[in-house]
């Protein structure tokens, strides 16, 4: 049962709210015809929510805490639920012919507007996996992610305009101008601690946007590039609709190239020494890893990534101005990473699948979308580090 | 060489209220080893508060010093709030979590701000009161100096002077100073870590919302987005100086307030804030510790 204590704290915390949110939510001032506005409702609804909030927050402490030390006493014993769907082959086989089929079928099924909204989900899915590398493997928090993307999308939308370069040409341009601006800005930073980097990119996010948006000769300011070429097949210009089929199919290459690369790279030397150095830097030196160069090379392959998905969101939209490029994008990013579960690929993928596709299908909720994500990584941070799915690490076993 | 004294004097405003945003950044880093992100937001609310606050008791019929004084009192008392209850939920549980865990969940909480200010308020900008009137000794150097100027030079320089009191001499001061240099001794010694932690952010807000009020009045304008820019100029400010020491802030903000007022007079205005962030990658590149900070060795 519930006890009086308890609600007598919950009750506690419920006016504490009330009194913190009630400039904010309940008054609202229009300086201009000095009107004040009293929304009293709000309160009510603060007031209750984080009473029952409290709750919540409380039994998810308690239960962490309870998980901890079941975790000290029998040193992970059980594989979770999920993670015995992706290690047996009985499950995993399944699985992955059903995703297939599904994959295949998917633009054939639904509308275009459907197909397009999966195209943009597949974009942050390897947005996520790019960011994946940096975030989840090398345990570096960049922040200005969407900086190389803008680097990627800016690099075709520019070409395409001067010199009419096509996507296919402009895509491994793209993906070597991310790495190049990821050396560029990783170099000076990344023998810093990690909380400098992560302010130092965010910098850097905000230097690239305010550059594109004030460099008119450059970029053509805030007014973008228009007219982009839509990506073609040897030479072949499809129509709008065949060409949203097309990004799709690509964008399911893309993603299953960058998933096997990941993949590899996760279980290769490298992919090991970022781990390692996640963990422990100076016991990583001490091993003889060279601290600068692996971070840098983490922070690169991300960058590439990224290049490479602006070159298809440019070639998507066909439009591109500098308001698709601000931090909220590197945060959205972020939270797919956090969500998913750092270093964990499965994790990403159902996170970028959760966070692009629920959003648009739940319209009532749009204004809140940002809100949510805030939301989303404090949660995720204080119960559940590891994200849905944690990251499986290799392990071998011993038979006898 | 009127025109470079008008840029000295209007980068020192700058710098001293990037100071009192810096100061919350750098004690907060100096007793936790962590960047406060949410503290940009801490301040942007500050300024906020004072502005719904200003409108609430003019409507009301208080005179012009009642509100001000009301005004700021309350922006800081509120903004303390904050501060008080980002530390409780973003940095308590995750005191012994990998410092990935809090990096991110602050930042959510300042997204999470942002657009809480965003959905109950307005994205439009705000026009923000003058709430400093004209003093009539200013007038024959008006050209030169604002009386606005003068009000956030003088009252930044005093809170200065009191925090540092605060934290030579005083019983809290000394317990900061604890926990700061070795938190677990500081614990074994018997200093309440956790209320000194939250005192620490407390002051660090009530600092950063005195900022807001100050800033908000200069310009003229806010928004739920200024916290942003403002916090990571604060933070390269408290990384100019060496960030953990109180007086390197200090420095900082004013070397970077003259940076950019000199900066935006002679050069161009469109690129005020790309000044900031090169400076800041040019100090991480050339002296990460700052100019006041030591150069710690890290012993295993």
């Amino acid at each position: 049962m519930i006890k009086f204590q308890e609600i007598k704290k919950s009750f506690l915390v419920s006016l504490w709210f009330m009194f913190l949110t009630f400039p904010i939510m309940v008054i609202r001032v229009n300086p201009i015809e000095k009107i004040v506005e009293w929304r009293w409702k709000n309160m009510i609804i603060v007031g209750i929510g984080s009473f029952l909030l409290s709750f919540v927050w409380r039994y998810m402490l308690k239960k962490r805490e309870a998980g901890e030390k079941r975790a000290e006493t029998w040193e992970s014993g059980k594989t979770s639920f999920m993670q015995r769907i992706l290690e047996e082959r009985r499950f995993y086989i399944p699985l992955v012919t059903g995703l297939t089929i599904i994959a295949v079928a998917f633009p054939f099924i639904f509308s275009m507007y459907q197909t397009s909204i999966m195209t943009t989900a597949l974009m942050y899915i390897v947005l996520g996996l790019g960011l994946n590398i940096v975030v989840g493997l090398a345990g570096l928090l960049d922040l200005g992610y969407v900086a190389f993307y803008a680097v990627g999308a800016y690099s075709y939308a520019l070409l395409n305009h001067h010199f009419g370069l096509g996507f296919w040409s402009a895509l491994p341009i793209g993906a070597v101008l991310g790495f190049i601006f990821g050396i560029l800005l990783g170099f000076p930073v990344l023998r810093l601690r990690g909380d400098y980097l992560a302010i130092v990119t965010l910098g850097f996010g905000e230097i690239i946007r305010l550059v594109l948006k004030n460099w008119n000769e450059f970029s053509f300011g805030p007014s973008g590039i228009a007219n982009i070429d839509r990506p073609g097949f040897f030479g072949i210009q499809f129509s709008l609709q065949a060409a949203t089929i097309y990004l799709y199919f690509l964008m399911i290459g893309l993603v299953i190239f960058t998933i096997i690369v990941v993949n590899r790279l996760q279980n290769s030397r490298i992919g090991r020494a970022w781990i390692a150095l996640r963990e422990d830097e100076t016991a990583c030196q001490a091993m003889g890893i060279d601290k600068t160069r692996t971070k840098l090379r983490a922070f690169a392959l991300g960058a590439t990534w990224a290049g490479m998905v602006g070159v298809i969101f440019a070639a998507k939209t066909t439009f591109i101005n500098p308001a698709s490029f601000t931090f909220l994008e590197s945060a959205m990013i972020l939270s797919i990473v956090v969500l998913g579960g750092m270093g964990s690929i499965s994790g990403v993928i159902i996170g970028a699948l959760i966070l692009i596709l629920l959003p648009e299908y739940l319209r009532a909720f749009s204004d809140y979308r940002v809100l949510i994500f805030g939301a989303i990584m404090v949660i995720m941070m204080v119960f559940r580090p590891q994200g849905i799915i944690s990251n499986i690490r290799r392990t071998y076993k011993f038979n006898e | 060489m009127e025109y470079f004294l008008e840029l000295v004097l209007g980068g020192l405003t700058r710098g001293s209220i990037y100071a009192l945003i810096a100061l919350g950044y750098t004690m907060v880093y100096g007793i936790i080893e962590l960047i406060n992100f949410a503290h940009g937001e801490i301040y942007m609310i500050g300024a906020f508060t004072a502005l719904i606050f200003t409108s609430v008791l003019t409507l009301l019929g208080f005179n012009e010093i009642a509100v001000i004084v009301l005004a700021s009192l309350l922006a800081v008392i509120y903004s303390s709030a904050y501060g008080y209850t980002v530390e409780k939920i973003v940095y308590k549980p995750l005191r012994h979590a990998p410092r990935l865990s809090p990096l991110i969940s602050a930042i959510g909480m300042s997204i999470f701000l942002q657009n809480y200010v965003l959905l109950a308020q307005t994205s439009d900008f705000l026009p923000f009161p003058n709430l400093i009137p004209e003093f009539e000794f200013i007038k024959p150097y008006r050209y030169i100096i604002s009386s606005p100027e003068i009000v956030i030079l003088i009252t930044t320089s005093t809170v200065m002077i009191l925090l540092t009191f605060l934290i030579k001499f005083t019983r809290i001061g000394k317990a900061m100073r604890a926990t700061a240099q070795d938190m677990n001794m500081a614990m074994l010694v018997g200093v309440n870590v956790n209320r000194v932690i939250s005192i620490t952010f407390v002051i660090g807000s009530a600092l950063a919302a005195l900022g807001g009020v100050l800033i908000a009045s200069h310009v003229g304008q806010i928004n739920f987005y200024i916290g942003f820019i403002a916090g990571i100029k604060a933070f390269t400010a408290a990384v100019l100086g060496g960030i953990g020491s109180i007086p390197g802030a200090v420095l900082g903000a004013l070397i970077l307030g003259l940076t950019e007022s000199f900066a935006t007079g002679y050069v161009s205005s469109d690129y005020e804030d790309v000044f900031a962030f090169g400076l800041l990658v040019l100090i991480l590149i050339f002296r990460p510790a700052g100019i006041l900070g030591r150069v710690t060795t890290k012993k295993v």
